[in-house]
């Protein structure tokens, strides 16, 4: 119960976060990726300030043993780079581009743009539920 | 470039960050949003409701925001809907495939020095790039 209190208090302050910077606005996201049209850098100054945050208060937190709320850190584990990777990346880049949505805005624009955030939505969890389903079929024994 | 708004952006940003820190710091995890919208549909036992709380927060978050500055959001009409779905089903399939989106690998992930991370967040970020120029200049669809 702690730890869904403090997850619902962080989804706040990163949907204020998503909301402040225009994220949620999938025309602002799709000018930063056009760097041949009318560029706008704003995205890299949101990803910019998140990692100043991060990069430094990870730092600090990673000295734990283990987090304030649960016995460990939950953390992956995995350093190979495998053609998933560089594959997922790749398809998930080209969606980005088209509709300006990565799963953050495009969920949390659900409250303001209802329609457009739905339909993407929907689709995002049959293309993620499609791949699980693909991965399953040619790896029975996992 | 008349359209760059560096300090909202930046101070957004500030917030995201915010954010990935306390989920890390108290909760131990890492936040990434297309991992938790998975995990909704994928049940595992105390992994299910605190990613509900997480994502229902995000979005009551963003409507407090818009209620205070409504002009701050233009909403984009008459999207077509062929694209958002083509554009959901691509964004799902990759970032289940490649575990992680912009906030798991590029804000959190990055922070962690992970080179998978690192990795993805270029490739994704190039992909995009190339995804919008076929729209918007060889296809000539701007909305």
């Amino acid at each position: 119960m702690k730890q869904a209190l403090v997850a619902l208090f962080a989804g706040i302050v990163f949907g204020i976060g998503l909301a402040l910077s225009q994220m949620i606005n999938p025309n602002k996201v799709l000018s930063f990726l056009d760097v041949t049209g009318n560029w706008d850098p704003s995205l890299a100054l949101v990803m910019g300030g998140a990692l100043l945050v991060t990069i430094i208060a990870f730092n600090f937190i990673s000295k734990r043993n283990r987090p304030l709320f649960d016995d460990k850190f939950r953390l992956p584990t995995r350093t190979d780079i495998d053609s998933p990777l560089i594959i997922g990346a790749i398809l998930f880049g080209l969606g980005w581009g088209i509709a300006g949505f990565c799963p953050g805005p495009a969920l949390a624009s659900l409250g303001i743009n209802f329609l457009d955030s739905f339909i993407f939505i929907v689709s995002m969890l049959a293309g993620s539920w499609l791949q699980k389903y693909y991965t399953t079929i040619n790896k029975p024994n996992e | 470039m008349e359209n760059f708004t560096p300090y909202t952006a930046l101070s957004g940003g500030l917030l995201i960050g915010l954010s990935a820190s306390i989920m890390l710091l108290f909760n131990g995890r890492i936040t990434g949003i297309s991992g938790m919208l998975t995990g909704l549909l994928t049940p595992i036992k105390g992994e299910w409701f605190w990613r509900l709380s997480f994502l229902l927060g995000m979005i009551a978050g963003a409507i407090i925001f818009i209620t205070f500055f409504p002009e701050s959001f233009v909403p984009r009409k008459n999207f077509p809907s062929i694209l958002l779905i083509l554009a959901g089903f691509l964004v799902g399939f990759g970032t289940r495939l490649g575990n992680g989106c912009t906030s798991g690998h590029g804000i959190c992930g990055i922070a962690r020095f992970s080179l998978r991370s690192i990795i993805a967040t270029i490739v994704f970020m190039l992909s995009g790039g190339v995804s919008v120029f076929i729209i918007r200049h060889l296809l000539g669809i701007t909305l």
